[in-house]
């Protein structure tokens, strides 16, 4: 079952001015859930705003996308905030988690903002902290963190309200390889005994063949698919 | 924080500028009730060169001053308009030798117009009768304070009849106590101006009899007119002084009388306060505009600081009114906090000076409460602009934001 559907997906900046720009020229994409999808391609390929256009952050100019079946364009900016607040989980090669805010409220956040009771959502982080292993640095302010610990704690709190799509955009960019390997094994864990859905985008080809399934795009088209290694994949 | 100070500052002005006008209002307001709004006091004053501001310097003369031939014809004059004329003669202040330690005393000659307006609440004894003004009878009326002091807890059946002899610039007078007025400690407080010294307590005799102790004729410097109620004093009082200065003084060439109505001072001190209060508004105003500013400023820059923030709380969820929210509450904590703190720092400023000043402050709860109000109102107004900078942001632009 596809929980994800592009169909002709254009998106153009200054739109009608002189500068009018084309990044997106046309992708037709359909991701399967449970699916552990790779986008791969160089910077300006597009891979940005394909990853904002399946977050909702961004609507495309041209084209239709179904999120689980759902007509994105006919969705008003409330409806948008709820989606990303429910159904997709974001993971930022920077982290972003809130300063001055300590791991578990980091963690509830997107849970407050879905209107859970306080008592629910601090016992619900806490054990998302916990499948992450981060049991032991909940009280922990983010710049009192490393940057694989903080890639948990924003793991944990992608996972919050339980999300059908995490979007993972270049999540071990910011981390030495050790660390990486350390997310990327958590995303695999994530994948396997949930079977939650996941997007990659990478430029690494070697984290790319640990997937599924690898998209290559150039140039605002999708140029390549291929399959990767994931199914045999075994976690070091 | 940069910003608390702003808005202590600012409410310290708010909670002082609403104490010192209202505790000035009262002050003076107690005071003048005290003289009496209906009176109209009358001075002997050196003439004004047409013009010019200079004086034609020449001693007093007896024929200068008023007599009581002045005043009938006054009285009749104005019959039914006037109340009467208040008289009083000062003859000293004395002191009287007790056991223990020596009592100050200032002794008044008045008519039973200027005894009257005293409004005296007489404890024992009785007040001068006429017979005791027009027979120059040696008679006195004294403070219940004194009358304690000298003849004890029972002065009031101790003292009546007894004879109090005091000594004023180095002659000995005697008077029979003919009664006793209850002692009000807030009017000999009335003169806010003298700190500290008590003064000496107030005495009365009959006029006339003050007269007769100096061996002097019954003439005047000043007296006051006590108005009928019904009366405009302002109106009156010039009517009184063209009456007297056209009919006596037009061709003496030293003096002439001047009125002051105590209702003229009122309105004019009225009009002082009133102006003070709008100066002191005005610059709260003023001063209110630019810490809201402040506020918006900081706010502003918070937010641009926090302009990645944003962006993730909307990739997690948080719809454009939550944005707002958080940010207008923040405004409001940060306003309220500020002015909890001026409110403390202005009450404390405000009793201290109080205490040094011995300044009667009131700190009105229902400002307190308004001025904690109005900083949250701030906090609602200049958040405003702000927050909506925040929750309009696009979500991307924010999340790359660096």
């Amino acid at each position: 079952m596809q929980i994800i559907r592009l169909e002709k997906i254009h998106k153009r900046y200054f739109e009608g001015k002189e500068n009018e720009l084309e990044v997106l020229k046309g992708i037709d994409l359909s991701i399967s859930r449970g699916e552990f999808v790779a986008v791969v391609g160089a910077s300006g390929s597009g891979k940005s705003t394909l990853m904002n256009i399946i977050g909702v952050l961004d609507r495309p100019s041209e084209g239709r996308y179904f999120l689980d079946g759902t007509d994105i364009a006919e969705a008003d900016d409330r409806e948008l905030s709820g989606i990303r607040n429910k159904q997709i989980g974001f993971v930022f090669q920077t982290y972003n988690l809130i300063p001055r805010m300590s791991a578990l409220r980091n963690v509830e956040l997107p849970m407050q903002y879905a209107g859970v009771k306080a008592a629910v959502r601090k016992k619900r982080a806490e054990e998302l902290l916990r499948t992450v292993d981060m049991q032991d640095r909940m009280d922990h302010t983010p710049d009192e963190l490393s940057g694989g610990q903080k890639q948990r704690v924003a793991i944990a709190r992608a996972l919050a309200n339980d999300p059908s799509i995490l979007l993972a955009d270049e999540p071990t960019g910011s981390l030495d390889s050790f660390t990486g390997r350390m997310i990327m094994d958590l995303f695999h864990r994530l994948h396997r005994e949930k079977g939650i859905t996941i997007v990659l985008i990478t430029h690494s080809p070697e984290l790319a063949d640990e997937t599924e399934r690898i998209l290559t795009i150039s140039d605002g088209m999708i140029t390549g698919e291929r399959k990767g290694a994931a199914d045999g994949y075994v976690p070091g | 924080m940069f910003l608390d100070n702003i808005s202590m500052a600012l409410s310290q002005i708010r909670s002082n500028k609403m104490s010192v006008g209202e505790s000035m209002n009262r002050a003076i307001s107690e005071a003048m009730n005290e003289f009496g709004v209906g009176n109209i006091s009358f001075y002997l004053t050196e003439k004004e060169t047409a013009g010019e501001k200079e004086y034609t310097y020449r001693d007093l003369r007896d024929s200068d001053c008023v007599s009581e031939e002045i005043f009938e014809d006054m009285r009749r004059h104005f019959a039914g308009r006037v109340q009467g004329i208040s008289l009083s003669e000062n003859i000293g202040d004395g002191t009287i030798e007790s056991s223990n330690t020596d009592q100050k005393i200032s002794i008044n000659g008045v008519n039973s117009m200027a005894l009257d307006s005293r409004k005296l609440q007489i404890e024992s004894g009785r007040v001068f009768d006429s017979a005791d003004h027009s027979n120059m009878r040696r008679v006195i009326i004294i403070s219940s304070k004194l009358a304690e002091e000298l003849y004890g807890e029972d002065y009031i059946h101790n003292a009546i009849g007894k004879v109090l002899e005091c000594e004023i610039s180095g002659k000995y007078y005697g008077y029979t106590i003919l009664g006793i007025y209850e002692y009000d400690p807030s009017a000999s407080g009335r003169n806010m101006f003298a700190m500290g010294s008590t003064p000496p307590s107030e005495a009365f005799i009959p006029l006339r009899t003050a007269f007769a102790e100096t061996n002097r004729d019954m003439l005047f410097t000043y007296f006051d007119v006590v108005a009928d109620p019904e009366e405009d004093a302002q109106a009156l009082m010039d009517e009184i002084s063209a009456f007297i200065n056209s009919k006596y003084y037009r061709n003496n060439d030293a003096f002439e009388m001047q009125g002051y109505s105590m209702q003229a001072i009122i309105r004019e001190s009225e009009q002082t306060i009133g102006m003070v209060k709008l100066a002191i508004s005005a610059i709260a105003a003023i001063s209110l505009l630019v810490g809201g500013i402040g506020v918006m400023n900081i706010m502003i820059v918070s937010i641009t600081e926090r302009t990645r923030e944003i962006g993730t709380r909307k990739a997690l969820g948080a719809t454009n009114n939550s944005i707002r929210l958080q940010f207008i509450t923040e405004a409001i904590v940060l306003c309220i906090t500020g002015g909890v703190i001026g409110l403390a720092g202005g009450t404390a400023l405000g009793l201290g000076a109080s205490k040094l000043m011995r300044f009667p402050v009131t700190a009105p709860v229902k400002w307190m409460v308004i001025s904690v109000l109005f900083s949250m109102a701030m906090g609602l107004f200049f958040g405003i602009y702000p927050a909506n900078k925040a929750a309009r942001m696009n979500p991307i632009d924010a999340l790359r934001y660096e």
